[in-house]
């Protein structure tokens, strides 16, 4: 490989990484799709224990995550569950669920954390629409 | 580098894996006795241990393979090899701290970075002196760089970019959109493998050109065309890990694109060696050249696999389910395990031309490690299709019920795990044997 070959691929990777940076970019500056509800206080203390006691061990959100647990996104406005099921199970220690002891506070931070969750999508997203070229159009909350 | 630095990366992530492997069991038997060690060590704590110490296993194994690389084989004078020792004092160090991170519960990362963020800083220093200590090393010393040059290169800076990208959610500009926060999150973890897989896969390449004994192999346009296609597919393809989540859609149309050319990088590139390898070659590096080939094995069924999951139609029904962990298993430890082994036995045996690594443990280890793999990637595949089925086709089954009829496929998933256990340890022992023979010496 002479070194104009060695300069042809600086000349790629510069021009990968210029196209990185603007992607990036647009990605870090853009709006949300949808438009849920602002992210308070409470919510960001609830996020805050949901990631200190690594909910996402064992919980998903969107399907990201552990699996011994169910996915928590929309467990606030599921049918039969919401806000009181939740706080229930907190310092159930069900299963392989360890012994919480969240104090009432705590709890209401990480149900208002779960509001907020609830209110940027559905997963899984059964209303979803599926194309013959294999996307699959999403059902977004502000659509409803 | 006349120090030993790389031989006591290579020996700690050995160390690294069979304890990470220990951990991975301890965590399966919780799917199947919830109870135990739940008081000791949850779930949620045993996780982290498992997933921080097979990664650091990937790391630490590619690291000192390039250290050992560029100065024992290539003969280069490293920039600075108390740089080196610094980098290794600060993993160790670092490990420490996310081991006391994880077991005090000060947890307040993310997946997969679920130790104290404060940890991240020690992590990128390190990163940055491996950085510094293999550019001033290679360039300018090395001309025309073969594939392999620029692929370390690139997965050590990006490395860097996308830990700190790992961490944008510490501002509140990202946190407090919580869309965009998981999107950038999964965004940098996407990438951060890609990272890993250019230091891995660059080790294979290199390899392979050493087992070969032709550089060219490592210079011609098509491994660079591959290179620039794996470059893409780590800046751009990170989106098929968030299809599900309600982002622009410009961002997935972009994802989706792209990953229809991910894997096919690897296969190509060893495939098209394997075609031009002699026999006296392969006789030379008999269990190096076995390993190659299985993860050339492992490539081709996780390139099925990712293909099919690439596609948002089939993604929409495995996403969330026990196929992405068939996926991220079998290339962790399908390929980037059977790689990074492939090498320490290649290191091995140039450390002592002597050392036969064609032994009986490592012959049986290296068989019962596929063949355990195998069956362990096959029950995931079908705890997928179940969880899927019971997520989009059954109404009424609750998450309980819907565990406990996985039951069995959870125990088949422990016992398979038994059994890579039981082969890494087979491997393992010999080798580590082998490196702490070395770094005694002298």
């Amino acid at each position: 490989m002479s070194s104009g070959k060695t300069k042809n691929n600086v000349l790629i990777v510069s021009v990968l990484v210029t196209l990185f940076c603007i992607y990036n970019f647009i990605i870090y500056t853009s709006k949300d799709r949808a438009q849920p509800i602002m992210l308070s206080t409470e919510a960001i203390q609830g996020q805050q224990l949901w990631q200190k006691n690594n909910c996402w061990a064992c919980h998903q959100t969107y399907g990201l995550g552990g699996y011994l647990g169910p996915d928590l996104t929309n467990v606030f406005s599921a049918p039969n569950k919401g806000p009181a099921y939740i706080k229930a199970f907190l310092n159930s220690g069900v299963k392989s669920m360890p012994k919480f002891n969240f104090t009432e506070d705590e709890k209401e931070a990480l149900v208002i954390f779960l509001k907020y969750l609830d209110s940027t999508g559905y997963y899984p997203n059964y209303k979803a629409d599926f194309k013959p070229t294999g996307w699959v159009e999403l059902k977004y909350k502000n659509e409803d | 580098m006349k120090t030993k630095t790389a031989e006591l990366f290579l020996a700690t992530a050995l160390l690294a894996l069979l304890l990470g492997v220990l951990f991975g069991l301890f965590a399966a038997l919780q799917y199947i006795i919830p109870d135990f060690l739940k008081d000791y060590i949850p779930f949620n704590k045993m996780r982290p241990f498992h997933v921080t110490t097979v990664i650091s296993w990937i790391v630490l194994c590619a690291t000192g393979s390039i250290y050992f690389f560029i100065t024992r084989i290539e003969k280069l004078r490293l920039f600075s090899p108390n740089l080196a020792k610094t980098h290794f004092i600060i993993f160790m160090l670092t490990g420490i701290g996310i081991y006391v991170s994880f077991l005090t519960g000060e947890m307040e990362g993310r997946e997969y970075l679920a130790y104290t963020p404060i940890l991240t800083i020690p992590i990128v220093l390190a990163w940055i002196l491996f950085g510094v200590n293999y550019f001033k090393t290679v360039v300018k010393k090395v001309t025309n760089w073969p594939i392999y040059y620029w692929m370390w290169g690139t997965g050590i800076v990006f490395m860097i970019y996308h830990l700190c990208e790992a961490h944008f959610w510490l501002f509140p500009y990202f946190r407090e959109h919580f869309i965009k926060d998981i999107s950038i999150q999964w965004k940098s973890y996407g990438s951060f493998v890609g990272s890993w897989n250019m230091l891995v896969y660059g080790t294979a390449v290199y390899v392979m050109s050493k087992i070969k004994g032709d550089i060219n192999f490592a210079q011609g346009k098509i491994v660079f065309f591959f290179y620039f296609l794996g470059l893409t597919n780590l800046m751009f393809g990170w989106a098929h890990h968030t299809y599900i989540i309600p982002t622009q859609p410009w961002i997935r149309y972009v994802a989706y694109g792209i990953s229809m050319t991910e894997w096919i990088v690897l296969a190509y590139i060893i495939y098209s060696w394997k075609k031009s390898l002699s026999k006296e070659n392969k006789q030379q590096y008999p269990m190096a050249y076995k390993f190659l080939v299985a993860a050339d094995f492992w490539v081709l069924l996780n390139l099925i696999v990712a293909l099919f999951i690439s596609i948002p139609a089939i993604n929409f029904f495995t996403h969330g389910t026990h196929i992405t962990v068939a996926h991220s298993m079998g290339t962790t430890i399908g390929i980037n395990t059977t790689i990074l082994l492939a090498s320490v036995l290649f290191i091995v045996s140039k450390i002592n031309s002597r050392y036969n690594t064609n032994q009986f443990l490592i012959k049986k280890g290296y068989l019962l490690f596929n063949v355990s793999l195998f069956l362990f990637w096959c029950s995931l595949l079908v705890a997928g299709i179940k969880k899927s089925h019971w997520m989009y086709f059954t109404e009424e089954v609750l998450f309980s019920e819907m565990q406990n009829s996985l039951y069995y496929i959870y125990i088949a998933f422990f016992v398979f795990g038994i059994g890579i256990a039981t082969s890494i340890v087979m491997l393992s022992i010999p080798l580590l044997k082998a490196l702490f023979r070395s770094i005694k010496a002298d």
